[in-house]
């Protein structure tokens, strides 16, 4: 684990970045992340990556808080204050501004194609997570299997995601996977 | 009653703590069913603003809310104890991981979860999916299809793809209304 000062800069620069495209919430970015912080910087290897996400995704509160797994991981307790004030800062002062002006805004044609228009990327962009997710953590039958049988019942059964993710950890443990 | 600074921290707080996979409907539950602070109406028209403006969805709900209430001290303790405690909780975890992740059940584990987290991107995918479908418009689920292809397929880079995907699906809502 390496803290020197370039490592933070990227840091700070790719999620301050990263956040102005976060259409849609955290998971929609989840490719890009996975894109830069394996291809591009080689900062984890894809399992490392898909552990990130699985503990991410174990860990109360925002999808976003696998930004902060991830600069915790490059370059410590810094790298994690680093990468997450990098994503939520400027997004956040930005919302201030747009809170404080917004009622001339809603309804307003513009509102409607806006809407309209995003969600259709956004869905595109959270497929992609899926995709990104299932190639990098599923390496044989039993992970397929676990992966098509999670999405079949979450889909049709209205269940709690930590019963998925407890039953898939206990396949884990036993030695199944 | 109208919160106070030290009340909004608390309430996000948790908020965070509560949701597993996402906090919208625990926000939901405390905001409009418990504490009463907002109508369903206003969380509604909140969120939907939310979910224009980059970055984390909850995260721009929490500094849009608490800033209308408490000024900027206030959207600043709302994203605080939103984040603030799951990153303690993410850190912990990443320090454990540091030194445990190579152990084979550990490793089995977080392969598991993985594999049923990426199912249930999929549910949540083909769940949000469904409206584009119902408008009878072909649009809609070529731009997602086009998007998936682009970010999850050919891995291209994010601020790319939506620089050219994002105007267009913008401008062919604009004229279909």
């Amino acid at each position: 684990m390496k803290t020197d000062g370039g490592a933070l800069v990227t840091l700070a620069g790719f999620f301050a970045v990263l956040s102005l495209f976060a259409i849609g919430g955290g998971n929609s970015a989840v490719p890009e992340m996975h894109r830069f912080s394996v291809d591009v910087q080689h900062w984890l290897t894809d399992r490392q990556f898909a552990d990130t996400f699985a503990l991410a995704q174990l860990t109360p509160g925002p999808n976003l808080i696998i930004v902060a797994l991830i600069g915790y991981h490059v370059a410590g307790v810094a790298g994690a204050l680093v990468a997450m004030l990098a994503m939520c800062g400027p997004t956040g002062v930005f919302a201030f501004f747009v809170g404080r002006a917004s009622d001339r805004f809603k309804q307003s044609r513009w509102h409607v194609a806006l809407s309209h228009g995003l969600v259709p990327v956004t869905v595109g962009l959270i497929a992609s997570s899926a995709l990104v997710i299932a190639t990098t953590a599923d390496a044989g039958l039993v992970t397929v299997a676990i992966t098509l049988t999670t999405a079949l019942v979450s889909y049709f059964v209205r269940v709690h995601p930590l019963w998925a993710f407890a039953a898939a950890a206990l396949l884990g443990l036993v030695g199944l996977v | 009653m109208r919160p106070t600074v030290s009340e909004l921290f608390i309430a996000f707080a948790t908020i965070s703590l509560s949701g597993f996979g996402g906090v919208l409907a625990w926000s939901r539950r405390l905001m409009v069913e418990e504490k009463r602070w907002l109508t369903p109406e206003q969380f509604n028209e909140t969120y939907a603003l939310c979910a224009f403006l980059p970055g984390g969805n909850i995260l721009n709900f929490s500094v849009i809310f608490g800033s209308r209430l408490r000024g900027p001290l206030g959207g600043l303790a709302a994203i605080a104890g939103l984040i603030g405690p799951p990153m303690l909780l993410i850190m912990a975890i990443g320090a454990v991981y540091a030194h445990y992740g190579d152990l084979p059940a550990l490793r089995r584990m977080l392969t598991g979860v993985a594999s049923a987290a990426a199912g249930l991107l999929m549910a949540t995918v083909a769940k949000m999916a469904q409206p584009l479908f119902r408008r009878g418009a072909v649009t809609g689920p070529a731009i997602a299809l086009i998007t998936f292809v682009a970010i999850g397929v050919m891995h291209w880079p994010l601020p790319l793809v939506l620089a050219v995907i994002v105007p267009a699906s913008i401008g062919m809502a604009w004229v279909r209304r």
